[in-house]
C-alpha cells in the first residue's frame, strides 16, 4: 500500500514570499538594477554565462539578482532557461587569432609579436582593501596610447612554425562534433567532448584539479604560452539566407598551456599543449581548463594515468555544478519513508545484538 | 550586417525611421532561439562545442518582393526585424540611402568606440627596458 502525505503548500507559498522579501533586503536601500550587475559585477556575470553555458549578459545578470548573488543557483536558472528555446544550429568555429585583443600576455616569450598587453587585470595589485570604494567612486579615465597595427599571432602558432610544439588535432569541418547536451556521456570521451564538459564545468572544481596536477598528482607544470582576452566576431551559416551572417561580437578568454615534451622513434620531441576557452573575462577558469585538458590527455600521450586530474570519467562525471548541487542538495528533500525503513532495520539489528548478549552468559554457565 | 548587429534597435529605428521607406511584411515572425558557439581545439584545430548563445532572427519581404534576413545575438526580436528590413532594402534602389543614412553613421560611431578601446588597451602594453649593473 502507498499512502501519499500531502501538506506544506501554504508553508511553501509563504516561504517563497519571505524569500522575495529577503532578496529585496532593506527597502530603504535602492534596488540593484540589471545594468548595475552587468556593468559593475561583470566577472560574476561572466562566470554565470560560462558555467550556465549560455552567452547572454542580461539574462545572467537577472539570474544573479534572482539568486541573491548565489552564483551556482544563478547558473542553475540559466541552464533551465536555455532548455526553453529552440536551437537554430551551430556557429562557424570562431577564430581567436582575429580577436580584438583587450589583454594578451605570454610567460614564455618576453618579446612576442604584438607585445605584452596587460589590459584590465588584478595582477600586480597589492590585494589591499581600498576604503575609497566604500563611497561612490569616480576613477580617472584610462590612459591612452597609439595602438599598433602589428598582428598578434597566437604564441603556439609561432612555436608551431619551427615544429617545436605539437599541432592541434586537424580540423575536419565535415566531422560530427560531439555534444553532451544532446547525447549522454560515455567513456572514453574524445577531446571535443572533454573540452565542452570542462568549458561548462565548475571553476572551483577545475581549479583544485589543476592545482593538484601542478603539485604532483599527474606531473603537469606547464608554461602559460599565452592568455588572451577580447572580442571575437561570431558567424552563423543561415540556411534561409544561404550564406554566413554575422551575429555580433562575443567576449572570450583563451589560454594556451605549453607542457613538456613528447617524442618517439619516428618523431622528434616537441612541446605538448593544453587548451582553455571561456566566455567573458574568465582567466582563472580558462587556465584551470587548459591544465586539466592537458592532464586528461595522459592516455593519448602514453603517460601513466594515476592521478584524479588524469581520470576522465572522474573529472567529467563530477565537473558539472548543477548536477553536483542537485545530488548533494536533494538530501534536503523528505526521505521520511527511506529513513523509517533504515530505522526499522537498525532496531532489528540492535534487538539481535541484545538477544545474543543475553544468551552468552547462559551458554557459558551451561558449559 | 556586421555594423547593424553592433547597433541597438533604437539606433537603427531612429535612422531608418527618418527615411520613410516601406516596412514590408514578416516572411518569418521574429523569434528567439539559441546557437551553439563552436571553438577550435588549440585555437586552430578541430571544432568543439563551447556553449550556447541567445539569438534572434527574422525575415521580411518588401512590396517589391525583395526578401531580407536578420540575425543578431541577444533576445531583441525588433532588432532582428530591423536588420532584416535593412537587408531587404539594400537590394532595392534605396540601397544608397541605407548605406549613407543608416550604415555610415553607425559605422562612424562604432569605429570611434573601437578606436577608443584600442587606445586604452595600447596604453597597457609593456615596454621592457634593461638595467645595466656594474661595469
Amino acid at each position: 500500500m502507498y499512502v501519499a502525505v500531502k501538506g506544506g503548500e501554504r508553508a511553501i507559498d509563504n516561504a517563497h514570499r519571505l524569500l522575495a522579501h529577503a532578496r529585496r533586503g532593506e527597502r530603504a536601500v535602492p534596488e540593484i538594477s540589471l545594468e548595475q550587475i552587468s556593468e559593475q559585477l561583470s566577472l560574476g556575470v561572466d562566470r554565470v554565462m560560462v558555467e550556465g553555458s549560455l552567452y547572454d549578459r542580461e539574462l545572467a545578470a537577472l539570474a544573479i539578482k534572482q539568486a541573491r548573488g548565489d552564483l551556482i543557483e544563478a547558473i542553475f536558472l540559466l541552464r533551465a532557461f536555455r532548455a526553453t528555446l529552440p536551437r537554430f544550429g551551430a556557429t562557424l568555429p570562431l577564430d581567436t587569432g582575429a580577436m580584438a585583443v583587450r589583454r594578451r600576455i605570454s610567460s614564455t616569450f618576453k618579446d612576442i609579436p604584438g607585445g605584452q598587453i596587460l589590459g584590465p587585470t588584478f595582477d600586480y595589485t597589492h590585494r589591499l582593501l581600498d576604503p575609497a570604494l566604500a563611497e561612490n567612486s569616480d576613477p580617472e579615465l584610462p590612459a591612452t596610447a597609439a595602438p599598433s597595427d602589428a598582428p598578434m599571432p597566437r604564441v603556439t602558432d609561432i612555436l608551431g612554425r619551427d615544429g617545436l610544439i605539437e599541432g592541434s588535432p586537424a580540423a575536419d569541418d565535415d566531422a560530427i562534433v560531439g555534444d553532451l547536451t544532446r547525447d549522454p556521456l560515455s567513456f572514453p570521451a574524445d577531446r571535443d567532448l572533454r573540452l565542452q564538459n570542462l568549458a561548462r564545468g565548475d571553476e572551483g572544481f577545475l581549479l583544485s584539479l589543476a592545482y593538484s596536477s601542478q603539485r604532483g598528482y599527474g606531473r603537469n607544470h606547464p608554461f602559460a604560452g599565452e592568455i588572451r582576452f577580447g572580442e571575437v566576431e561570431l558567424e552563423f551559416f543561415a540556411e534561409d539566407a544561404g550564406f554566413a551572417v554575422p551575429l555580433g561580437p562575443i567576449a572570450l578568454t583563451e589560454t594556451q598551456m605549453v607542457n613538456q615534451f613528447k617524442g618517439s622513434a619516428t618523431e622528434a620531441p616537441c612541446f605538448t599543449r593544453g587548451y582553455g576557452l571561456a566566455f567573458g573575462q574568465s582567466e582563472r577558469k580558462a587556465m584551470a581548463m587548459a591544465l586539466v585538458d592537458r592532464a586528461l590527455r595522459a592516455r593519448e600521450l602514453g603517460e601513466e594515468a594515476e592521478a584524479p586530474a588524469q581520470d576522465e570519467e572522474f573529472v567529467m562525471s563530477h565537473s558539472d555544478n548543477v548536477q553536483a548541487t542537485g545530488f548533494v542538495e536533494h538530501l534536503k528533500l523528505p526521505h521520511y519513508v527511506d529513513f523509517q525503513s533504515e530505522l526499522g532495520l537498525l532496531r532489528r539489528l540492535r534487538q539481535d545484538f541484545e538477544d545474543k548478549a543475553a544468551d552468552a552468559p547462559l551458554k557459558e554457565a551451561a558449559e | 550586417m556586421a555594423v547593424l548587429v553592433r547597433a541597438s534597435a533604437a539606433e537603427i529605428e531612429d535612422l531608418l525611421g527618418a527615411l520613410a521607406l516601406p516596412a514590408g511584411e514578416d516572411l518569418r515572425q521574429p523569434e528567439n532561439g539559441l546557437v551553439m558557439v563552436r571553438g577550435r581545439i588549440g585555437g586552430d584545430g578541430a571544432a568543439f562545442n563551447l556553449g550556447e548563445a541567445t539569438v534572434s532572427r527574422a525575415a521580411v519581404r518588401l512590396p517589391g518582393g525583395e526578401v531580407g534576413f536578420g540575425y543578431t545575438l541577444g533576445r531583441d526580436r525588433a532588432k532582428a526585424r530591423l536588420i532584416a528590413r535593412c537587408d531587404a532594402l539594400l537590394q532595392t534602389d534605396q540601397a544608397d540611402a541605407i548605406e549613407t543614412k543608416v550604415l555610415a553613421p553607425l559605422r562612424v560611431r562604432i569605429a570611434a568606440e573601437q578606436a577608443c578601446r584600442a587606445e586604452q588597451t595600447a596604453a597597457t602594453k609593456v615596454d621592457f627596458y634593461t638595467l645595466v649593473r656594474g661595469e
